[in-house]
């Protein structure tokens, strides 16, 4: 080790090493605390309500994920998905599936809320997975400037630097996130339906993520400034416009320039 | 084809006789059709048309005024404040005025042209280029004139040095061409990974533990102390941005050569497209594909980073990491291979 034959005193190598352990230790249990307060909501559920969310997991999804959500050739084991997935895939109305396909359509949703909390804690039951977000954790409070750089980095090559979705390979596609609600961008992000991506409390902390639904809430509420947004798909739509209505009008008034007065 | 097969073609039609002159060469194929006959306008056949399109006129004029009223009154009527959704408001609606001001004197005015004022046609002759021998011989004495009272003949000092000047003048312009450089060097070969820099998240700096890498997750990675550089921050992420994904061992093809590259099922590919250098992130956790929003390259991250669709040509490179003695992923080297775009000397 270098710093043993700098003529530093032995002490300063203890004092650095000191106080390294209590900065990662310290970051780690804050970190494992977070995940904890996480955890501790999908334990509050109540035996009635697992052996009825047993009961719908029965009738309405065992055919395809198994009659103990241990999955199928058709659909992918349950066993720790947790809480957070059922909620987003039942209240979006993703699950249940109507036909297979490239990806999965939101649909008018076929439970109610009880029936959904019901499902999501016998499927949280199954193995241990991400917890439904509490409200104060989805609230649209935080910093919305670094939300919009998280944004950019981890989710705009997908979703669009605004949000307006965009297509992906072979018929799949990141859906438009406007209209969206904080609870299932979270829960999205947290679970990683589909072929998105899983963003764990590691990668995006809980911050990050409040401070990204911000950004999405911000961004849906305050009219774009450039004028009108032409769906925000890009230069793509944005150069059609011009080229067919601006370079029309163009080419119309020139013709009429040149036409003689009847 | 070949000579041998030419032959036998040119022996096949040998007894075909072509009669000449069958292409016929009209003297004059494009005659000038001269003017079109003059066509009286409405307006001066009826005073009623000719009321009307002075009304039109004197309407355009109007709404002209209008509109340059009304973009004054946009200015003060939606104001800037601090809510950017204002800037739309403003912009357009004064836009729309300003338009309406000077697009209504235009047609206005052109409209006036064409209606009202006499449409009488004139046509005239385009007249040779060649001047006259009187004019010809004219410009030559002046020339003459000029020589030999500004004495540029007679005066070699001032005609060389002149000569000189001229000749120096436009090389400033082929130096500030050395702005297209200096050659990149080996700038393009290396990146600012090396061994044991760890991986960092973008855009925090935070390092990433390997037990933090779930089955489906992806890391956005800088290399640690990119965002403690003053200068050339941006140059060095656009080369050394990295995509870090967890697969399942099982469906992770790897090489002999490659095998130690990953960790326990992670693996390090560059962001940065090989086929004109667009951040490829588009990461979908089933097939497993990462795609290129640029131009739809898409390449299968359990197999190398190959390419299975698009105009990219070779697999993206890949970064050998390990993980250190806390847990946190390292490099284990810098890239094997450049990144991003082909180049000539690659």
């Amino acid at each position: 080790m270098s710093f043993m034959k700098n003529r530093r005193s032995p002490l300063a190598a203890v004092i650095v090493m000191a106080a390294g352990l209590a900065l990662t230790g310290g970051g780690y249990a804050a970190a494992t605390a977070a995940v904890e307060a996480a955890k501790t909501v999908s334990t509050v559920a109540s035996a009635e309500q697992i052996s009825e969310g047993r009961k719908l997991f029965l009738a309405n999804c065992s055919s395809c994920h198994g009659k103990n959500g241990e999955g199928s050739k058709a659909a992918p084991s349950l066993i720790g998905v947790g809480a957070a997935s059922v909620e987003f895939q039942v209240a979006t109305g993703r699950m249940p599936g109507q036909a297979s396909g490239p990806q999965l359509q939101v649909k008018k949703r076929q439970f109610t809320d009880e029936q959904i909390s019901q499902l999501a804690a016998y499927v949280a039951t199954l193995g241990d997975g991400p917890a439904i977000p509490t409200e104060d954790m989805v609230a649209a409070n935080g910093n919305s400037a670094r939300g919009g750089e998280l944004f950019r980095i981890n989710c705009a090559m997908c979703h669009n630097a605004v949000g307006a979705g965009g297509a992906l390979t072979e018929g799949k596609y990141a859906p438009a996130l406007k209209g969206s609600s904080a609870l299932h961008i979270y829960e999205a992000m947290l679970t990683g339906p589909q072929n998105m991506p899983v963003f764990n409390d590691a990668n995006l902390t809980p911050k990050d993520k409040k401070d990204i639904i911000t950004y999405l809430k911000y961004v849906e509420e305050n009219p774009s400034a450039g004028g009108y947004e032409l769906a925000n798909l890009g230069p793509v739509v944005e150069g059609l416009f011009t080229w067919v209505f601006i370079l029309g009008f163009i080419i119309a008034i020139t013709i009429w320039l040149g036409a003689k007065s009847n | 084809m070949s000579d041998k097969e030419l032959d036998k073609v040119e022996a096949k039609y040998s007894d075909i006789e072509y009669s000449g002159g069958l292409a016929v060469i009209a003297p004059d194929a494009v005659r000038d059709p001269g003017l079109e006959p003059h066509r009286t306008r409405m307006t001066d056949k009826s005073v009623k048309h000719e009321k009307a399109a002075a009304r039109q006129v004197a309407v355009m004029f109007f709404a002209s005024v209008l509109g340059s009223a009304f973009a004054m009154y946009a200015y003060f009527a939606f104001p800037l404040t601090e809510d950017l959704g204002t800037v739309r408001n403003n912009t357009l609606l004064l836009g729309l005025g300003i338009t309406l001001g000077m697009m209504g004197i235009g047609i206005g005015a052109v409209h006036w042209a064409k209606t009202l004022m006499p449409d009488a046609e004139v046509s005239e002759e385009r007249h040779p280029a060649r001047g006259t021998e009187e004019v010809r011989a004219r410009a030559v004495e002046i020339i003459k004139l000029a020589d030999s009272e500004s004495g540029f003949s007679r005066r070699k000092l001032i005609r060389r040095s002149l000569y000189g000047a001229l000749a120096l003048f436009p090389l400033p312009a082929v130096v500030l061409f050395g702005d297209l450089g200096p050659n990149p060097g080996d700038s393009l070969r290396h990146t600012m990974w090396k061994k044991g820099t760890r991986l960092t998240t973008d855009p925090t700096g935070t390092p990433i533990k390997a037990s933090d890498v779930t089955l489906g997750s992806v890391f956005h990675v800088i290399p640690e102390g990119l965002m403690d550089l003053e200068h050339h921050k941006l140059e060095e992420k656009a080369k050394a941005a990295v995509l870090l994904v967890r697969l399942d061992p099982a469906v992770l093809n790897e090489s002999e050569e490659r095998k130690n590259w990953s960790y326990d099922g992670i693996v390090a590919y560059s962001k940065i497209c090989t086929h004109v250098g667009c951040p490829v992130a588009l990461y979908e956790q089933q097939t497993h594909h990462l795609l290129c929003p640029c131009h739809q390259s898409t390449f299968d991250v359990t197999n190398a980073c190959k390419v299975v669709f698009g105009p990219a040509t070779r697999p993206l490179p890949q970064l050998p990491i390990a993980v250190d003695a806390e847990g946190y992923l390292i490099a284990q080297s810098d890239f094997t291979e450049p990144v991003g775009p082909s180049f000539w000397e690659r």
